[in-house]
């Protein structure tokens, strides 16, 4: 699938969560010794990573471990209180979300947030929304370039919705939309932002098996034409373990285990903290 | 695409038409001198508030925003363009020119107004916001009320809280603009309505409309796509205002004196009405409901009294019917039995035609 | 000679400040346990202080029968609303809500207008004691200043009290934190919501009242402003805390007293607004409110 042009490898365990990488690439996000504390709860400690371009990397752990926590960390929707992160070796400190946004950084939301009211064009326009350039003024008066990257936005908002074979619902209202829809709909928006780096919170929840094997083909196509990298939350094993090239586990808000899925698979810890609990219920 | 932008551009093509046709109708009628009294005095106060309630739409309905200070704009905007009309009367005789000057002034000075306030309140959400905006009007209408200024020759002279000031007195605290020259006409109160239709209606069709809708709908997907909050929310807010303001100037100078105390908390609230009652987010419902609401109390002055007993009603009424599941559900059982009825009685109507 | 008129203005605003406190008091429990702005308590003091008028004006009946027939009414007034007007929007946006209790709002004022008419009346305050005389009588405390800052005490620690101890009090701390574990817990979330709403109302009644006695001119629109700054009060002090709607309103009312005085008559609301404002922005969770994370 990814066509690594392979020249050094580092050996594990490094920070990087896709154990073989290639360390000649800059690496899109690294994470030193993130941490938060929500009123003396550290619901994130010491959290290190490495995420190079075009890796699929997996975040799994059992509920409330603290996943979404390290989303919203990396994406400044909290402050964390301590560590750093770098988005392509550039350090966020003091970046709200819209500034770790325009540095290549896009998500999608556990609990979907689309913009209801709105049409699935329009959604995907709102991703695409600071490659356009014409002002204020401009929409307001209807001067040339408002028609003309309207035009080109629209095209550009089709083809994106292609991927998911979405174009004909462009109309609907996105509030509308199924369930299963609306979390492709969030993953076109937040590729309309054109990131290197696109992080999924749980894209495959509420779907069924027939459409978790399609968007598995899908991420993965994903990361092959946009050659981005994508890091995802997943409960479903049979998507973690079939597309991440690496995998993170993480529990009470530390990392327990990193490595390839198959070694995640035999890691008696992991087994212990998470798969065990899972076979029991 | 062709049939949404379609949707869209019939929609519009829809509220312009009304505007226009209604404006055709009453010009040629009140030129004819079919118009009555009553009618004809209120051709531009229609105009007026058909420009606060759309601008008050781009906050509330567009920007998800609820502003309970609107009548403050529209003071200011009143305030200085009254005093510009005052102060270039002489320079400047053509009227119709020194009317649009005014209302731009009167604009740009609401806008200012807008920025000063909206850049701080707007770091608020929700209930806060609507109390702070709601405290900035009283605000303005306070500290206008305390404000003087007179013109002697060619100088303006600014006073506060009651000063002795040479010369003439053009504001004069809480007896406010005074000597006021009344050009204000309805084709100007027209032309405002569309320039105001085109602000709103294509900016929300634009990349500016459409990132302030994403910040309602939900502002921290809008800002995981890199939209900045503060610029758009502004943006809609100072626009808004910039309006409002416009329409206050035009409203100022349709009478000889204007006070402080008509652009008080009701006032914003009478604007919200319209809002509300045309249906929040639908610009061709507040043109509609501002023009029902001001004309019709003209026409029904014997229930002058209960006015705004039933506004507020209908606030109350029209929040829940469009926001309790219960009250819906009841709604759509009391439509069903209607069309049940209906459909009983085409039936029957089938059945005796065989 | 200025030191007793400084003492004379802080006695004044403590006092106006206790009745904004009573007042903020039924804003901030129902904000923290509805999550909403009931815009429309203002104006059930004005009811309050018109039943109070009435029963003592027209029936003749002795003060404290007319406070407790206000504070009936009142409670009853407020369940009504929040049965009709607020329980139905639950779940309905925060702005649907608001625009209710604002129409809520102006149909007390309208239908106050209708019964009692716009023009004020004159109210007879409930008190009648001594002034208390100090300095050789150059400072004069009333009796309304004193009557009402007890009052207010006195219901500062009462309902410290209550959601403190008692079962009911309990409820209503859990469910402000957490409408849907408290539901879960077996907690009546309706019935805990309706007694706030009682319990601030009846407040209110006192409220108005007290206000009345110290302000007398009563009018349908007399509790709006009281209202709107004891709303402020209450952010002032942290919306939700009990002993920050007392802290926030006291001193309102002592900062309202003394921007009429020492700077201006006409801008005492300008500059209590404009505190408020300066307030919200440094310090947007009060005095001594908490902070609350937005769920991702």
């Amino acid at each position: 699938m990814s066509e690594k042009k392979q020249t050094t490898m580092v050996p594990y365990p490094s920070h990087a969560i896709v154990p073989e990488r290639d360390v000649n690439k800059k690496p899109v996000l690294e994470a030193r010794h993130l941490g938060v504390e929500f009123g003396g709860l550290k619901a994130v400690d010491d959290f290190n990573l490495i995420i190079g371009p075009t890796e699929i990397a997996g975040l799994i752990g059992p509920n409330g471990a603290g996943k979404t926590t390290i989303f919203n960390l990396i994406t400044k929707v909290y402050q964390p209180t301590m560590g750093t992160i770098l988005v392509d070796g550039r350090d966020t400190a003091g970046m709200n979300t819209i500034q770790i946004n325009k540095l290549g950084i896009a998500r999608t939301f556990q609990n979907i947030r689309l913009f209801d009211k709105l049409s699935v064009e329009d959604n995907v326009k709102i991703g695409l929304h600071n490659q356009m350039k014409y002002n204020a003024a401009a929409g307001v008066l209807r001067l040339p370039g408002y028609w003309k990257q309207e035009k080109r936005m629209h095209e550009k908002a089709l083809d994106l919705l292609s991927i998911f074979d979405m174009q004909d619902l462009a109309n609907h209202e996105a509030g509308s939309l199924p369930y299963g829809a609306q979390r492709r709909l969030e993953i076109v928006r937040a590729l309309a932002t054109n990131p290197k780096l696109l992080l999924l919170d749980e894209p495959a929840a509420g779907m069924n098996p027939a459409e978790t094997a399609e968007l598995m083909e899908n991420i993965v196509k994903i990361r092959d034409t946009f050659q981005i990298a994508i890091m995802l939350i997943e409960h479903d094993m049979k998507l973690v373990m079939g597309i991440c090239e690496g995998i993170a586990v993480l529990n009470y808000g530390r990392i327990i285990a990193k490595g390839t899925p198959s070694e995640i698979q035999n890691n008696p810890t992991v087994v212990e903290a998470y798969l065990g609990k899972k076979k029991e219920g | 695409m062709k049939k949404k932008l379609n949707r869209t551009f019939i929609n519009n093509a829809i509220t312009y038409a009304m505007v226009i046709i209604a404006f055709v109708v009453l010009y040629s009628m009140q030129q004819a001198g079919m118009l009555s009294r009553t009618i004809k005095g209120q051709l531009i106060p229609v105009c007026v508030w058909i420009v606060m309630a759309v601008s008050l739409n781009l906050t509330v309905g567009i920007s998800g925003e609820l502003s309970l200070g609107h009548a403050g704009f529209m003071c200011v905007g009143a305030f200085v363009g009254a005093v510009f009309s005052g102060v270039f009367k002489a320079t400047m005789p053509n009227e119709t020119l020194r009317l649009i000057l005014s209302m731009l002034v009167g604009g740009i000075a609401a806008g200012i107004t807008g920025v000063i306030v909206g850049v701080p309140v707007l770091r608020l959400r929700g209930d806060y916001l609507a109390i702070v905006t709601l405290a900035f009007g009283e605000i303005i209408r306070n500290v206008l009320n305390c404000l003087y200024i007179s013109m002697d020759g060619g100088a303006l002279f600014f006073g506060f809280s009651n000063p002795s000031l040479p010369g003439k007195l053009i504001v004069n605290g809480p007896q406010g603009v005074q000597g006021i020259s009344r050009i204000s006409t309805f084709p100007m109160g027209f032309a405002l309505i569309i320039v105001t239709l085109i602000v709103v209606l294509n900016m929300t069709n634009s990349r500016a409309g459409r990132a302030i809708m994403a910040l309602r709908d939900n502002r921290i997907a809008a800002e995981s796509v890199g939209i900045s909050a503060t610029k758009y929310k502004l943006m809609a807010f100072v626009t808004s205002a910039a309006l409002a303001g416009m329409a206050g100037a035009l409203y100022a100078m349709n009478y000889s004196t204007v006070t402080g105390a008509k652009f008080k908390f009701d006032t914003s609230i009478l604007v919200l009405v319209f809002v509300v009652l045309g249906g929040i987010g639908s610009i061709r419902g507040s043109i509609i409901a501002a023009t029902v609401l001001t004309i019709l109390p003209e026409l029904l002055r014997e229930f002058s009294d209960y006015r705004m007993l039933i506004y507020a009603v209908v606030l109350i009424v029209v929040m829940l019917a469009t926001n309790s599941p219960a009250f819906k559900q009841f709604l759509s059982v009391v439509k069903d039995k209607i069309v049940g009825l209906f459909a009983k009685k085409n039936r029957e109507g089938d059945a005796a035609n065989e | 000679m200025i030191r007793v008129s400084f003492l004379s203005n802080l006695i004044n605003g403590i006092s106006l400040g206790s009745v904004y406190a009573i007042i903020a008091l039924g804003y901030t429990m129902v904000y923290g346990i509805a999550k909403m702005l009931n815009f429309a308590h203002g104006d059930v003091i004005m009811i309050g202080a018109y039943i109070s008028f009435c029963v003592t004006q027209y029936l003749g009946l002795p003060a404290w029968v007319s406070i407790l027939a206000s504070m009936l009414v009142c409670t009853l007034l407020g369940m009504t609303i929040e049965r009709l007007a607020y329980k139905p929007l639950r779940s309905a946006p925060s702005l649907a809500v608001l625009i209710t209790a604002i129409g809520m709002s102006y149909f007390l004022q309208n239908v106050a207008q209708l019964i009692w008419g716009a023009n004020p009346k004159s109210f007879n305050s409930v008190v009648a004691m001594e002034p208390l005389r100090l300095f050789g009588g150059q400072l004069i405390i009333t009796d309304e200043a004193i009557v009402t800052v007890l009052t207010c005490v006195v219901i500062m620690i009462c309902l410290t009290l209550f959601t403190e101890k008692t079962k009911m009090g309990k409820a209503m701390r859990a469910v402000s934190e957490d409408k849907g574990a408290a539901q879960l817990m077996g907690i009546n979330v309706n019935m805990t919501i309706s007694v706030t709403f009682a319990i601030g109302s009846a407040l209110a009644a006192i409220a108005g009242v007290l206000l009345c006695s110290t302000y007398p001119a009563l009018m349908p629109t007399t509790g709006s402003m009281p209202g709107i700054k004891a709303f402020t009060a209450a952010v002032f002090g942290g919306i939700g805390s009990i002993p920050g709607a007392m802290l926030g309103g006291i001193l309102l009312g002592v900062i309202e007293i003394f921007g009429k005085s020492y700077i201006s008559t006409e801008l005492g609301d300008a500059i209590v607004f404009a505190i408020l404002i300066i307030l919200l922005l440094v310090k947007p969770t009060g005095l001594l409110g908490k902070k609350v994370n937005e769920k991702v």
